[in-house]
């Protein structure tokens, strides 16, 4: 079956990584809210997981750059806040792939939405599986992750916080 | 004025708010006491320009502004502006920027769940991101807060004169005019409810921390009348320097 003028830039975009976390790619993380064809003109929605991210500049060149080389030059890329971006929207696959990256994935565990007391659903550590961890800072590298420490196998790692 | 006008201006208050939140933190860069602390003061500034920006796009489309979020942001004066007070002022030591971080996350987290009931369209949807945003810096900062309270008699003081400090920027968050009527009226609340939810939450907080409320503070309110401190004098000189000396410059 032959794809749709839209299923096939879907499939364009599919290839782009996320600039922050190469192993997943924009569509995994849902970024990808909205494509439309306007005449000749390439209208992509893009939902920012956090307010302030400060690669949606790159992200949007991204798109725009592997839209032109396939034959599209015409792209508009315009961000949406609605629907807000949720942690939810992850695959069990691109957790999984999160978690072979170093990044422990997100949990969302009993019901409060963003709970992180670690009473309730224990982060577990992505290289040992330790559940020994603590929480350093809410507050990691990126605003996407906080910072916990594995107190097994004493490394440090990231935890992609929960935003449902 | 039509709901439109109103909602617009609503919306520019919450952006000047958030936009002096991200200012004031974005001070803290490479200057915080712990790097951890440097990473997250500065995100959660982030949040708080991203939350900013998102407002004013709201804003300019509600009111038809022919204006761009930048322009918003870097090209209005002192009197312009109607955040609110608490957003402006300085950060002082970490204690008290976590007591202001904390005063304010809490607040805007009561107020921003209130407003997604809304069926405005352009509020509401950052509104609901802003909310998940901001309770993460209400984690954050209630934790620091408990952590310095029973600690040290230091770091225990330091709050206690970050609180006395913050304390009488705290009335202006309650203040309201014409264009809150718009959503009190929709969602059928008031401003006096989330103000007795607040404070109930956070003297609850300030008594498992044996903090003391100051009494008899003289309360300094008039942000949302564009009635600012000299704090928000220095805050421009600052942030839109590039812009007053370049003003044709561009990215």
């Amino acid at each position: 079956m032959l794809a749709t003028p839209l299923q096939k830039i879907r499939t364009i975009l599919s290839t782009i990584p996320d600039p922050e976390i190469p192993v997943i790619s924009l569509e995994e993380l849902g970024m990808i809210q909205h494509i439309q064809l306007v005449d000749d003109e390439v209208h992509v929605m893009v939902t920012p997981t956090y307010s302030g991210c400060p690669a949606i500049e790159q992200i949007s060149e991204d798109i725009r750059v592997k839209l032109h080389e396939n034959g599209y030059p015409n792209v508009k890329v315009e961000m949406t806040y609605s629907p807000a971006w949720s942690s939810k929207w992850m695959s069990p696959g691109v957790k999984n792939k999160l978690k072979e990256y170093g990044i422990a994935p997100p949990q969302h565990c009993c019901g409060n939405d963003l709970c992180m007391s670690g009473k309730c659903s224990v982060i577990a550590c992505p290289r040992c599986d330790g559940k020994n961890t603590e929480l350093i800072s809410h507050f990691g590298s990126t605003a996407c992750k906080a910072l916990y420490t594995c107190h097994t196998c004493q490394e440090p790692f990231e935890y992609f916080k929960a935003l449902a | 004025m039509s709901k439109q006008e109103m909602l617009s201006k609503y919306l520019i208050r919450l952006g000047d708010t958030s936009l002096m939140m991200g200012q004031r933190l974005a001070e803290w860069c490479s200057r915080g006491p712990i790097l951890e602390e440097d990473l997250a003061l500065t995100n959660i500034s982030l949040d708080y320009f991203g939350q900013a920006e998102a407002f004013y796009n709201q804003a300019i489309k509600a009111g038809e502004l022919e204006k761009s979020a930048d322009d918003l942001a870097f090209r209005r004066n002192e009197r312009e502006y109607t955040n609110y007070i608490l957003a402006e002022v300085e950060n002082g030591d970490f204690a008290q920027t976590q007591m202001k971080i904390y005063l304010i996350s809490s607040f805007l987290e009561k107020l921003y769940a209130t407003l997604i009931n809304s069926s405005e369209e352009l509020l509401t949807s950052v509104a609901r991101k802003a909310v998940k945003e901001v309770t993460y810096h209400h984690r954050h900062s209630k934790m620091w807060l408990f952590r310095m309270a029973h600690g040290t008699l230091e770091s225990s003081s330091r709050i206690q004169n970050g609180l006395n400090s913050l304390w009488r920027y705290t009335e202006d968050l309650f203040q309201t005019n014409e264009y809150d009527n718009f959503w009190m009226e929709e969602i059928q609340t008031n401003i006096a409810t989330l103000k007795e939810e607040w404070l109930k939450e956070i003297k609850g907080f300030f008594q498992e921390c044996k903090l003391s409320l100051p009494e008899d503070t003289y309360m300094i309110t008039g942000g949302i009348q564009k009635m600012h401190t000299e704090a928000l004098g220095h805050l421009l000189c600052e942030m839109q320097y590039l812009q007053r000396a370049y003003p044709e410059a561009t990215w």
